[in-house]
Protein backbone atom coordinates (compact mmCIF):
# COMPACT_ATOMS: atom_id res chain seq x y z
CA UNK A 1 0.00 0.00 0.00
CA UNK A 2 0.89 3.80 -0.77
CA UNK A 3 -0.59 7.05 -0.45
CA UNK A 4 -1.44 9.02 -3.14
CA UNK A 5 -3.52 12.52 -3.73
CA UNK A 6 -6.65 11.89 -5.06
CA UNK A 7 -6.40 14.54 -7.62
CA UNK A 8 -3.18 12.02 -9.41
CA UNK A 9 -6.36 9.59 -10.22
CA UNK A 10 -9.72 11.22 -9.90
CA UNK A 11 -11.60 14.35 -11.79
CA UNK A 12 -13.94 16.38 -9.68
CA UNK A 13 -16.95 19.21 -10.39
CA UNK A 14 -18.96 20.90 -7.22
CA UNK A 15 -22.24 22.03 -7.82
CA UNK A 16 -24.68 24.29 -5.45
CA UNK A 17 -28.42 24.36 -4.21
CA UNK A 18 -28.58 26.58 -1.16
CA UNK A 19 -26.18 25.76 1.55
CA UNK A 20 -25.90 22.53 0.09
CA UNK A 21 -22.57 21.63 -1.89
CA UNK A 22 -22.45 18.61 -4.18
CA UNK A 23 -19.24 17.30 -5.45
CA UNK A 24 -18.82 14.84 -7.91
CA UNK A 25 -15.39 12.82 -7.74
CA UNK A 26 -15.05 10.85 -11.00
CA UNK A 27 -12.44 7.97 -10.99
CA UNK A 28 -9.78 7.44 -14.34
CA UNK A 29 -11.02 3.76 -14.34
CA UNK A 30 -12.59 0.83 -12.87
CA UNK A 31 -9.75 -0.49 -10.93
CA UNK A 32 -9.62 3.40 -9.01
CA UNK A 33 -13.22 3.31 -8.54
CA UNK A 34 -13.31 0.60 -6.88
CA UNK A 35 -10.34 2.24 -4.50
CA UNK A 36 -12.40 5.56 -3.80
CA UNK A 37 -15.34 3.60 -3.08
CA UNK A 38 -13.53 1.68 -0.17
CA UNK A 39 -11.45 4.72 0.61
CA UNK A 40 -13.69 7.98 0.38
CA UNK A 41 -16.08 7.36 2.69
CA UNK A 42 -18.54 10.10 3.77
CA UNK A 43 -17.14 10.45 7.26
CA UNK A 44 -13.20 11.08 5.56
CA UNK A 45 -14.78 13.45 3.65
CA UNK A 46 -16.88 14.87 6.69
CA UNK A 47 -13.38 15.16 8.63
CA UNK A 48 -11.65 16.10 5.39
CA UNK A 49 -13.55 19.75 5.67
CA UNK A 50 -13.65 20.05 8.88
CA UNK A 51 -15.48 23.68 10.13
CA UNK A 52 -16.61 24.33 6.49
CA UNK A 53 -19.19 21.76 5.66
CA UNK A 54 -21.39 22.35 8.86
CA UNK A 55 -23.95 20.10 8.53
CA UNK A 56 -23.63 16.18 7.06
CA UNK A 57 -22.13 14.70 4.29
CA UNK A 58 -24.10 11.67 2.68
CA UNK A 59 -22.27 9.69 -0.05
CA UNK A 60 -23.79 8.42 -3.60
CA UNK A 61 -22.66 6.12 -5.69
CA UNK A 62 -22.85 6.17 -10.09
CA UNK A 63 -21.50 3.43 -10.60
CA UNK A 64 -22.20 3.85 -14.55
CA UNK A 65 -19.61 6.96 -14.82
CA UNK A 66 -17.42 5.28 -12.24
CA UNK A 67 -17.98 8.10 -9.82
CA UNK A 68 -19.01 9.11 -6.23
CA UNK A 69 -21.21 12.13 -5.18
CA UNK A 70 -20.76 13.58 -1.98
CA UNK A 71 -23.62 15.80 -1.02
CA UNK A 72 -22.55 18.51 2.25
CA UNK A 73 -25.01 19.89 4.47
CA UNK A 74 -24.17 23.36 5.33
CA UNK A 75 -21.31 23.58 3.31
CA UNK A 76 -21.39 27.62 1.71
CA UNK A 77 -21.52 29.66 4.65
CA UNK A 78 -25.62 30.21 4.14
CA UNK A 79 -25.69 29.95 0.27
CA UNK A 80 -24.63 31.56 -2.47
CA UNK A 81 -26.71 34.94 -1.93
CA UNK A 82 -26.54 34.70 1.68
CA UNK A 83 -22.35 33.43 1.84
CA UNK A 84 -19.90 36.46 3.03
CA UNK A 85 -17.03 33.86 1.37
CA UNK A 86 -15.45 34.61 -1.34
CA UNK A 87 -16.29 31.76 -3.34
CA UNK A 88 -20.11 32.09 -2.82
CA UNK A 89 -21.24 29.21 -4.81
CA UNK A 90 -18.45 26.49 -3.47
CA UNK A 91 -17.19 26.07 -6.97
CA UNK A 92 -13.40 25.50 -5.53
CA UNK A 93 -14.48 22.64 -3.31
CA UNK A 94 -13.97 19.95 -5.79
CA UNK A 95 -10.72 21.23 -5.94
CA UNK A 96 -10.22 21.06 -1.92
CA UNK A 97 -11.94 17.71 -2.37
CA UNK A 98 -8.98 15.65 -4.47
CA UNK A 99 -5.64 17.36 -2.21
CA UNK A 100 -7.45 14.55 0.51
CA UNK A 101 -4.80 11.73 0.27
CA UNK A 102 -6.04 7.98 0.29
CA UNK A 103 -4.25 4.71 0.65
CA UNK A 104 -3.79 2.95 -2.97
CA UNK A 105 -2.69 -0.65 -3.39
CA UNK A 106 1.40 -0.90 -5.08
CA UNK A 107 -0.29 -1.57 -8.68
CA UNK A 108 -1.68 2.62 -8.83
CA UNK A 109 1.51 4.02 -6.86
CA UNK A 110 2.74 5.28 -10.15
CA UNK A 111 -0.17 6.71 -11.31
CA UNK A 112 -0.09 10.55 -11.66
CA UNK A 113 -2.53 13.16 -12.73
CA UNK A 114 -0.44 15.24 -16.23
CA UNK A 115 1.08 18.56 -16.02
CA UNK A 116 -0.77 20.88 -17.42
CA UNK A 117 0.53 22.07 -21.08
CA UNK A 118 -0.60 25.35 -21.70
CA UNK A 119 1.94 26.73 -23.93
CA UNK A 120 -1.00 27.90 -26.51
CA UNK A 121 -1.84 30.46 -23.69
CA UNK A 122 1.84 31.75 -23.30
CA UNK A 123 1.81 31.81 -27.09
CA UNK A 124 -1.40 34.04 -26.77
CA UNK A 125 0.21 36.46 -23.85
CA UNK A 126 3.41 36.83 -25.35
CA UNK A 127 1.89 38.83 -28.50
CA UNK A 128 -0.99 41.41 -26.01
CA UNK A 129 0.31 44.79 -26.07
CA UNK A 130 2.29 45.64 -22.93
CA UNK B 1 -37.93 10.99 -36.88
CA UNK B 2 -34.54 12.42 -34.65
CA UNK B 3 -35.10 16.04 -32.86
CA UNK B 4 -32.40 17.99 -32.75
CA UNK B 5 -32.25 20.42 -29.36
CA UNK B 6 -29.82 22.86 -28.44
CA UNK B 7 -28.75 24.47 -25.07
CA UNK B 8 -28.16 28.06 -26.00
CA UNK B 9 -27.57 29.88 -22.78
CA UNK B 10 -26.58 27.97 -19.04
CA UNK B 11 -27.27 31.68 -16.81
CA UNK B 12 -27.98 35.24 -16.70
CA UNK B 13 -25.40 36.82 -18.18
CA UNK B 14 -24.03 34.46 -20.20
CA UNK B 15 -23.40 35.02 -24.33
CA UNK B 16 -25.44 34.59 -27.60
CA UNK B 17 -21.86 34.07 -29.54
CA UNK B 18 -22.03 30.36 -29.69
CA UNK B 19 -26.17 30.41 -30.43
CA UNK B 20 -25.31 31.14 -34.36
CA UNK B 21 -22.90 28.56 -34.48
CA UNK B 22 -26.02 25.71 -32.99
CA UNK B 23 -28.33 27.41 -35.77
CA UNK B 24 -26.22 27.14 -38.35
CA UNK B 25 -25.25 23.26 -37.56
CA UNK B 26 -29.33 23.23 -37.38
CA UNK B 27 -31.42 22.55 -34.50
CA UNK B 28 -35.33 21.43 -34.44
CA UNK B 29 -35.45 23.58 -30.68
CA UNK B 30 -33.23 26.44 -29.11
CA UNK B 31 -33.84 26.46 -25.25
CA UNK B 32 -32.18 29.42 -23.40
CA UNK B 33 -32.39 28.36 -19.62
CA UNK B 34 -31.59 31.88 -17.88
CA UNK B 35 -32.92 31.53 -14.24
CA UNK B 36 -29.99 30.52 -11.22
CA UNK B 37 -31.32 30.01 -8.03
CA UNK B 38 -30.46 33.78 -6.22
CA UNK B 39 -31.53 35.10 -10.16
CA UNK B 40 -35.13 35.82 -9.05
CA UNK B 41 -33.72 38.06 -6.60
CA UNK B 42 -32.06 39.98 -8.89
CA UNK B 43 -35.28 39.98 -11.02
CA UNK B 44 -36.96 40.71 -8.13
CA UNK B 45 -35.18 44.29 -7.35
CA UNK B 46 -35.31 45.19 -10.88
CA UNK B 47 -39.42 44.96 -11.40
CA UNK B 48 -39.49 46.75 -7.75
CA UNK B 49 -37.45 49.61 -9.89
CA UNK B 50 -39.65 49.15 -12.86
CA UNK B 51 -42.30 47.46 -13.16
CA UNK B 52 -41.93 46.56 -16.94
CA UNK B 53 -38.93 44.58 -16.09
CA UNK B 54 -38.08 41.87 -14.25
CA UNK B 55 -37.49 38.96 -17.07
CA UNK B 56 -33.47 38.64 -17.82
CA UNK B 57 -33.07 41.46 -19.74
CA UNK B 58 -30.05 39.54 -22.48
CA UNK B 59 -32.84 37.86 -23.91
CA UNK B 60 -33.41 40.44 -26.76
CA UNK B 61 -29.75 39.85 -27.60
CA UNK B 62 -30.34 35.91 -27.92
CA UNK B 63 -33.51 36.88 -30.05
CA UNK B 64 -31.84 39.11 -32.17
CA UNK B 65 -29.63 36.21 -33.36
CA UNK B 66 -32.34 33.30 -33.09
CA UNK B 67 -35.54 35.02 -34.72
CA UNK B 68 -34.50 35.44 -38.27
CA UNK B 69 -34.15 31.38 -38.00
CA UNK B 70 -37.46 31.09 -36.01
CA UNK B 71 -38.74 33.10 -39.25
CA UNK B 72 -37.82 30.59 -41.19
CA UNK B 73 -38.93 27.83 -39.78
CA UNK B 74 -35.89 25.99 -39.38
CA UNK B 75 -36.35 26.26 -35.27
CA UNK B 76 -38.17 27.22 -32.45
CA UNK B 77 -37.26 28.79 -29.32
CA UNK B 78 -38.28 28.21 -25.36
CA UNK B 79 -36.62 29.90 -22.62
CA UNK B 80 -37.71 30.50 -19.02
CA UNK B 81 -35.82 34.14 -19.89
CA UNK B 82 -39.27 35.81 -17.85
CA UNK B 83 -37.91 35.29 -15.07
CA UNK B 84 -40.32 37.33 -12.59
CA UNK B 85 -42.50 39.20 -14.75
CA UNK B 86 -43.11 36.64 -17.96
CA UNK B 87 -45.96 39.30 -19.60
CA UNK B 88 -43.09 41.57 -19.82
CA UNK B 89 -40.63 39.66 -21.50
CA UNK B 90 -42.89 38.56 -24.10
CA UNK B 91 -43.45 42.45 -24.72
CA UNK B 92 -39.52 42.43 -25.11
CA UNK B 93 -39.67 39.78 -27.82
CA UNK B 94 -42.43 41.21 -29.60
CA UNK B 95 -40.65 44.46 -29.95
CA UNK B 96 -37.78 42.76 -30.72
CA UNK B 97 -39.56 41.25 -33.59
CA UNK B 98 -41.06 43.79 -34.88
CA UNK B 99 -37.70 46.01 -34.75
CA UNK B 100 -36.76 43.37 -37.45
CA UNK B 101 -39.13 43.36 -39.51
CA UNK B 102 -40.20 39.50 -38.26
CA UNK B 103 -44.18 39.47 -38.65
CA UNK B 104 -46.45 36.39 -38.05
CA UNK B 105 -44.54 34.63 -34.94
CA UNK B 106 -46.75 32.97 -32.21
CA UNK B 107 -45.03 34.11 -28.82
CA UNK B 108 -46.50 32.23 -25.84
CA UNK B 109 -46.16 32.94 -22.55
CA UNK B 110 -45.97 30.83 -19.35
CA UNK B 111 -47.13 32.15 -16.37
CA UNK B 112 -48.54 30.80 -12.52
CA UNK B 113 -45.13 29.86 -11.26
CA UNK B 114 -45.14 33.07 -9.17
CA UNK B 115 -47.13 32.22 -5.89
CA UNK B 116 -46.31 35.59 -3.88
CA UNK B 117 -50.11 36.92 -4.68
CA UNK B 118 -51.55 33.44 -3.12
CA UNK B 119 -48.80 33.12 -0.44
CA UNK B 120 -51.07 33.56 2.27
CA UNK B 121 -53.54 31.46 1.06
CA UNK B 122 -51.20 28.83 0.39
CA UNK B 123 -49.67 29.54 3.71
CA UNK B 124 -53.02 27.86 5.65
CA UNK B 125 -53.16 25.16 3.09
CA UNK B 126 -49.84 23.90 3.33
CA UNK B 127 -46.85 23.71 6.07
CA UNK B 128 -44.05 25.30 3.67
CA UNK B 129 -41.33 23.97 5.56
CA UNK B 130 -37.99 25.00 4.95
CA UNK B 131 -37.08 20.79 2.88
CA UNK B 132 -33.32 20.98 5.07
CA UNK B 133 -34.09 22.02 7.80
CA UNK B 134 -37.99 21.62 8.80
CA UNK B 135 -38.50 24.74 10.19
CA UNK B 136 -41.92 25.42 10.33
CA UNK B 137 -43.04 28.58 8.03
CA UNK B 138 -44.32 30.43 11.14
CA UNK B 139 -40.76 31.06 11.44
CA UNK B 140 -39.90 32.48 7.92
CA UNK B 141 -37.91 35.82 9.01
CA UNK B 142 -39.56 38.88 7.74
CA UNK B 143 -41.26 39.34 4.23
CA UNK B 144 -40.81 37.12 1.58
CA UNK B 145 -39.19 38.49 -1.48
CA UNK B 146 -40.30 36.35 -4.02
CA UNK B 147 -41.90 32.61 -4.22
CA UNK B 148 -41.76 30.87 -7.11
CA UNK B 149 -42.60 26.97 -8.11
CA UNK B 150 -40.32 24.98 -10.19
CA UNK B 151 -43.20 23.73 -13.00
CA UNK B 152 -42.88 21.19 -15.30
CA UNK B 153 -43.34 20.69 -19.04
CA UNK B 154 -46.83 20.79 -19.47
CA UNK B 155 -47.72 24.51 -20.43
CA UNK B 156 -44.67 24.02 -22.51
CA UNK B 157 -46.00 21.32 -24.21
CA UNK B 158 -49.62 22.98 -24.36
CA UNK B 159 -47.96 26.41 -25.60
CA UNK B 160 -46.00 24.26 -28.52
CA UNK B 161 -49.64 22.08 -29.02
CA UNK B 162 -50.75 26.05 -29.45
CA UNK B 163 -47.98 26.45 -32.39
CA UNK B 164 -46.27 28.82 -30.90
CA UNK B 165 -43.07 29.75 -32.30
CA UNK B 166 -41.36 31.04 -28.91
CA UNK B 167 -42.08 30.12 -25.70
CA UNK B 168 -41.72 32.32 -22.33
CA UNK B 169 -41.98 31.09 -19.46
CA UNK B 170 -41.24 32.00 -15.47
CA UNK B 171 -39.82 29.86 -13.14
CA UNK B 172 -39.97 25.94 -14.45
CA UNK B 173 -37.36 23.15 -13.33
CA UNK B 174 -34.12 24.00 -15.92
CA UNK B 175 -34.57 20.44 -18.22
CA UNK B 176 -38.55 20.99 -18.43
CA UNK B 177 -37.12 23.84 -21.59
CA UNK B 178 -35.91 20.54 -23.43
CA UNK B 179 -38.58 17.93 -21.94
CA UNK B 180 -41.10 19.75 -23.49
CA UNK B 181 -40.22 19.52 -26.85
CA UNK B 182 -39.47 16.00 -26.84
CA UNK B 183 -42.83 15.34 -24.75
CA UNK B 184 -44.46 17.42 -27.95
CA UNK B 185 -42.71 16.14 -30.89
CA UNK B 186 -42.55 12.34 -29.63
CA UNK B 187 -45.72 12.39 -28.84
CA UNK B 188 -44.65 10.49 -25.60
CA UNK B 189 -47.12 9.82 -22.99
CA UNK B 190 -47.76 11.35 -19.78
CA UNK B 191 -46.57 8.71 -17.32
CA UNK B 192 -44.22 7.17 -19.96
CA UNK B 193 -41.77 7.43 -16.88
CA UNK B 194 -38.40 6.06 -18.86
CA UNK B 195 -38.70 8.44 -21.69
CA UNK B 196 -39.59 11.30 -20.10
CA UNK B 197 -36.60 10.41 -17.36
CA UNK B 198 -34.88 10.11 -20.81
CA UNK B 199 -35.77 13.44 -21.70
CA UNK B 200 -35.15 15.00 -18.55
CA UNK B 201 -31.49 13.53 -18.41
CA UNK B 202 -30.94 15.56 -22.06
CA UNK B 203 -32.32 18.82 -20.10
CA UNK B 204 -29.83 18.33 -17.43
CA UNK B 205 -26.93 17.47 -20.15
CA UNK B 206 -27.53 20.77 -22.02
CA UNK B 207 -28.69 22.95 -19.17
CA UNK B 208 -25.61 24.73 -18.50
CA UNK B 209 -24.29 25.36 -21.81
CA UNK B 210 -20.81 24.97 -22.26
CA UNK B 211 -20.24 22.85 -19.60
CA UNK B 212 -20.83 19.68 -21.31
CA UNK B 213 -18.68 20.67 -24.13
CA UNK B 214 -15.30 21.21 -22.13
CA UNK B 215 -16.09 24.01 -19.57
CA UNK B 216 -14.98 23.73 -16.15
CA UNK B 217 -13.41 20.16 -17.43
CA UNK B 218 -11.39 19.17 -14.00
CA UNK B 219 -9.16 16.40 -16.04
CA UNK B 220 -7.34 17.53 -19.06
CA UNK B 221 -8.91 20.77 -19.44
CA UNK B 222 -5.91 22.48 -21.26
CA UNK B 223 -6.50 20.25 -24.28
CA UNK B 224 -9.94 21.02 -25.03
CA UNK B 225 -9.49 22.27 -28.66
CA UNK B 226 -9.94 26.19 -29.21
CA UNK B 227 -11.69 26.91 -25.88
CA UNK B 228 -12.16 30.75 -27.16
CA UNK B 229 -14.65 29.37 -29.32
CA UNK B 230 -16.57 26.86 -27.04
CA UNK B 231 -19.77 25.59 -28.84
CA UNK B 232 -22.41 24.80 -26.76
CA UNK B 233 -24.28 21.46 -26.37
CA UNK B 234 -27.03 19.72 -28.76
CA UNK B 235 -29.16 16.25 -28.67
CA UNK B 236 -30.43 14.53 -31.08
CA UNK B 237 -33.22 12.36 -29.58
CA UNK B 238 -34.88 9.27 -30.87
CA UNK B 239 -38.22 8.51 -30.22
CA UNK B 240 -37.30 5.99 -27.84
CA UNK B 241 -35.45 8.43 -25.81
CA UNK B 242 -31.99 7.11 -26.81
CA UNK B 243 -29.84 11.15 -27.20
CA UNK B 244 -26.64 11.55 -28.81
CA UNK B 245 -25.22 14.35 -27.22
CA UNK B 246 -22.55 16.21 -29.28
CA UNK B 247 -21.41 19.89 -30.61
CA UNK B 248 -21.57 21.80 -33.78
CA UNK B 249 -19.28 20.45 -36.25
CA UNK B 250 -17.69 23.76 -37.07
CA UNK B 251 -16.17 24.78 -33.58
CA UNK B 252 -13.83 24.09 -30.65
CA UNK B 253 -14.46 21.98 -27.83
CA UNK B 254 -15.15 18.54 -27.06
CA UNK B 255 -17.77 15.88 -26.23
CA UNK B 256 -16.90 12.84 -24.28
CA UNK B 257 -17.58 10.52 -21.89
CA UNK B 258 -15.36 12.53 -19.66
CA UNK B 259 -17.44 16.13 -20.51
CA UNK B 260 -20.65 14.43 -20.21
CA UNK B 261 -20.40 12.58 -16.76
CA UNK B 262 -19.15 15.71 -15.34
CA UNK B 263 -22.32 17.65 -16.23
CA UNK B 264 -24.26 14.16 -15.10
CA UNK B 265 -23.90 14.73 -11.90
CA UNK B 266 -23.74 18.92 -11.81
CA UNK B 267 -25.93 20.40 -8.86
CA UNK B 268 -27.39 16.40 -8.40
CA UNK B 269 -28.00 15.03 -4.87
CA UNK B 270 -28.95 11.45 -5.44
CA UNK B 271 -28.38 10.55 -9.04
CA UNK B 272 -30.45 7.46 -8.57
CA UNK B 273 -33.95 10.03 -7.41
CA UNK B 274 -33.17 13.13 -9.68
CA UNK B 275 -36.83 14.59 -8.52
CA UNK B 276 -38.40 16.91 -11.35
CA UNK B 277 -41.32 18.00 -11.53
CA UNK B 278 -42.31 15.69 -14.26
CA UNK B 279 -40.25 12.42 -13.17
CA UNK B 280 -38.27 10.82 -10.79
CA UNK B 281 -35.42 10.08 -12.98
CA UNK B 282 -32.60 7.52 -11.85
CA UNK B 283 -29.26 9.10 -13.32
CA UNK B 284 -27.51 6.05 -11.87
CA UNK B 285 -28.85 3.63 -14.61
CA UNK B 286 -28.11 5.59 -17.50
CA UNK B 287 -25.68 3.84 -20.33
CA UNK B 288 -22.99 6.36 -21.88
CA UNK B 289 -21.20 5.67 -24.83
CA UNK B 290 -18.40 7.53 -26.29
CA UNK B 291 -19.15 7.16 -29.64
CA UNK B 292 -16.01 9.09 -30.88
CA UNK B 293 -15.93 12.32 -32.67
CA UNK B 294 -17.80 14.62 -29.89
CA UNK B 295 -20.51 12.14 -29.83
CA UNK B 296 -21.87 10.14 -26.74
CA UNK B 297 -24.91 8.28 -26.65
CA UNK B 298 -26.98 7.99 -23.57
CA UNK B 299 -29.48 4.98 -23.14
CA UNK B 300 -31.78 2.80 -20.71
CA UNK B 301 -32.44 5.50 -18.72
CA UNK B 302 -35.16 4.53 -15.98
CA UNK B 303 -37.69 6.98 -14.29
CA UNK B 304 -40.31 6.22 -11.79
CA UNK B 305 -43.45 8.02 -11.04
CA UNK B 306 -43.33 12.22 -10.42
CA UNK B 307 -44.11 13.39 -6.98
CA UNK B 308 -47.37 15.46 -5.72
CA UNK B 309 -45.27 18.42 -5.28
CA UNK B 310 -43.79 20.98 -7.06
CA UNK B 311 -40.81 21.82 -5.37
CA UNK B 312 -41.02 26.20 -4.12
CA UNK B 313 -37.98 28.47 -3.51
CA UNK B 314 -38.92 31.71 -0.86
CA UNK B 315 -36.35 34.14 -0.51
CA UNK B 316 -35.63 36.64 2.11
CA UNK B 317 -33.36 39.74 2.98
CA UNK B 318 -30.59 38.32 5.43
CA UNK B 319 -29.17 42.10 6.49
CA UNK B 320 -26.06 43.52 4.48
CA UNK B 321 -22.78 43.03 3.91
CA UNK B 322 -19.27 44.63 2.83
CA UNK B 323 -15.74 43.95 1.97
CA UNK B 324 -12.29 45.00 2.01
CA UNK B 325 -9.02 43.24 0.30
CA UNK B 326 -5.74 44.39 1.63
CA UNK B 327 -2.33 43.05 -0.21
CA UNK B 328 0.76 42.18 0.99
CA UNK B 329 4.00 40.84 0.16
CA UNK B 330 7.18 39.43 1.06
CA UNK B 331 8.36 39.15 4.44
CA UNK B 332 5.81 37.97 6.81
CA UNK B 333 2.98 38.84 4.41
CA UNK B 334 0.25 35.82 5.98
CA UNK B 335 0.82 37.49 9.56
CA UNK B 336 0.80 40.56 8.36
CA UNK B 337 -2.41 39.88 6.69
CA UNK B 338 -3.98 38.74 10.09
CA UNK B 339 -2.71 41.45 12.31
CA UNK B 340 -4.81 43.85 9.88
CA UNK B 341 -7.93 41.74 9.91
CA UNK B 342 -7.36 41.43 13.93
CA UNK B 343 -6.43 45.73 14.18
CA UNK B 344 -9.67 46.30 11.72
CA UNK B 345 -12.05 44.63 13.86
CA UNK B 346 -11.00 45.73 16.70
CA UNK B 347 -11.41 49.63 15.76
CA UNK B 348 -15.14 48.82 14.27
CA UNK B 349 -15.11 47.04 17.85
CA UNK B 350 -14.02 50.44 19.48
CA UNK B 351 -16.88 52.85 16.75
CA UNK B 352 -19.81 51.04 18.30
CA UNK B 353 -20.63 49.70 15.01
CA UNK B 354 -22.61 46.24 15.34
CA UNK B 355 -20.96 43.31 12.92
CA UNK B 356 -23.11 40.26 13.17
CA UNK B 357 -20.31 38.00 11.24
CA UNK B 358 -17.26 38.71 10.26
CA UNK B 359 -15.83 36.27 7.34
CA UNK B 360 -11.43 36.45 7.26
CA UNK B 361 -10.05 34.68 4.40
CA UNK B 362 -6.47 34.50 3.36
CA UNK B 363 -5.71 34.73 -0.71
CA UNK B 364 -2.94 33.19 -1.13
CA UNK B 365 -2.49 30.99 1.71
CA UNK B 366 -5.85 28.91 2.22
CA UNK B 367 -8.81 31.19 1.43
CA UNK B 368 -10.28 28.57 -1.40
CA UNK B 369 -9.62 25.07 0.77
CA UNK B 370 -9.75 25.99 3.94
CA UNK B 371 -9.02 22.94 6.67
CA UNK B 372 -8.11 20.90 3.74
CA UNK B 373 -4.93 23.04 2.82
CA UNK B 374 -1.82 21.44 4.08
CA UNK B 375 0.53 23.60 6.39
CA UNK B 376 3.25 24.46 3.96
CA UNK B 377 6.80 25.26 5.15
CA UNK B 378 8.02 27.93 2.83
CA UNK B 379 6.75 31.45 3.31
CA UNK B 380 4.10 32.04 0.65
CA UNK B 381 5.65 35.20 -1.65
CA UNK B 382 2.30 37.40 -1.32
CA UNK B 383 -1.03 37.65 0.22
CA UNK B 384 -4.19 38.92 0.29
CA UNK B 385 -6.60 39.85 3.71
CA UNK B 386 -10.09 39.82 2.30
CA UNK B 387 -12.18 40.30 5.00
CA UNK B 388 -15.73 40.39 4.81
CA UNK B 389 -19.10 41.29 7.09
CA UNK B 390 -22.31 41.13 8.28
CA UNK B 391 -24.71 44.23 9.68
CA UNK B 392 -28.36 44.49 9.91
CA UNK B 393 -28.43 47.22 7.46
CA UNK B 394 -26.26 49.07 4.86
CA UNK B 395 -25.53 52.40 6.52
CA UNK B 396 -23.39 50.06 9.26
CA UNK B 397 -22.01 48.21 6.60
CA UNK B 398 -20.50 51.36 5.15
CA UNK B 399 -19.49 52.57 8.33
CA UNK B 400 -17.24 49.15 8.87
CA UNK B 401 -15.64 49.86 5.52
CA UNK B 402 -14.22 53.17 6.21
CA UNK B 403 -12.69 51.90 8.88
CA UNK B 404 -10.31 50.11 6.78
CA UNK B 405 -8.96 53.66 5.28
CA UNK B 406 -7.15 55.03 8.61
CA UNK B 407 -4.78 51.44 8.40
CA UNK B 408 -2.97 52.60 5.25
CA UNK B 409 -0.63 54.54 7.45
CA UNK B 410 -1.08 52.58 10.97
CA UNK B 411 -1.13 49.02 10.32
CA UNK B 412 1.75 46.39 9.81
CA UNK B 413 3.87 47.90 6.46
CA UNK B 414 3.57 47.35 2.53
CA UNK B 415 0.03 46.76 3.29
CA UNK B 416 -2.69 48.95 1.18
CA UNK B 417 -1.40 47.94 -2.01
CA UNK B 418 -4.41 48.31 -3.53
CA UNK B 419 -6.44 44.72 -4.47
CA UNK B 420 -9.88 46.39 -4.61
CA UNK B 421 -8.94 49.55 -3.27
CA UNK B 422 -11.60 51.74 -1.74
CA UNK B 423 -14.75 49.02 -0.38
CA UNK B 424 -16.90 48.21 -2.20
CA UNK B 425 -20.70 49.60 -2.04
CA UNK B 426 -22.99 47.64 0.40
CA UNK B 427 -24.61 44.56 -0.80
CA UNK B 428 -28.05 43.23 0.39
CA UNK B 429 -28.03 39.29 1.33
CA UNK B 430 -30.78 36.95 0.41
CA UNK B 431 -31.79 33.86 2.24
CA UNK B 432 -33.32 31.16 0.18
CA UNK B 433 -36.04 29.29 1.32
CA UNK B 434 -36.68 25.82 -0.34
CA UNK B 435 -40.26 24.24 0.17
CA UNK B 436 -43.08 21.93 -0.96
CA UNK B 437 -46.23 23.00 -2.12
CA UNK B 438 -49.13 20.06 -3.17
CA UNK B 439 -49.19 20.21 -7.65
CA UNK B 440 -52.93 20.78 -7.09
CA UNK B 441 -52.98 24.05 -5.49
CA UNK B 442 -50.56 25.53 -8.31
CA UNK B 443 -51.71 23.96 -11.77
CA UNK B 444 -54.86 25.61 -11.96
CA UNK B 445 -53.73 29.02 -11.96
CA UNK B 446 -51.18 27.69 -14.52
CA UNK B 447 -51.50 29.80 -17.54
CA UNK B 448 -50.70 30.06 -21.56
CA UNK B 449 -51.56 32.59 -23.57
CA UNK B 450 -50.17 33.43 -27.50
CA UNK B 451 -49.31 36.89 -28.79
CA UNK B 452 -49.47 36.85 -32.65
CA UNK B 453 -46.29 39.62 -33.87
Amino acid sequence: MTTLRLHEICGYRAGDKGDISNIALFSDDDEIYQVIVREVTAERVKEHFGAMVKGDVVRYEAANVLALNFVMQGALGGGGPRSLRADTLGKALGGALVRMEIDVPDSLADRRAPRPDVRWAEEILDHLPR
Amino acid sequence: MTIRVAGGQGFYGDTPKSVQGLLDDGVDYLCLEALAELTLAILQKDRQKDEAFGYTRDLPAYLVVALPAVAAGRTKVITNAGGINPTAAARAAVGTARAMGITGLRIATVTGDDLMPRLDAIATDTALAHLESGAPYTEFPGPPLFASAYLGARPIVDALAQGADVVITGRVADAALFLAPLMHEHGWEWDDWDRIAAGTLVGHLLECSGQSAGGNLSREWWNVPHPWDLPYPIAEVEPDGTAIITKPRVSGGRVSFDTVRHQLLYEVHDPAAYASPDVVADFTSATCNDLGGDRVRISDVRGLPATPTYKVLLCHSAGWSGEARVAFSWPEAPEKAKATAAIFAKRVEQAGLAVDEWCVELWGVDALGGPTVPPRDAEPPECVARIAWRCADPQTAGLVAREMVPLSLSAPPAGMTGMGRGAARPTELLSLWPTLVEKALVDPHVAVTVEVT
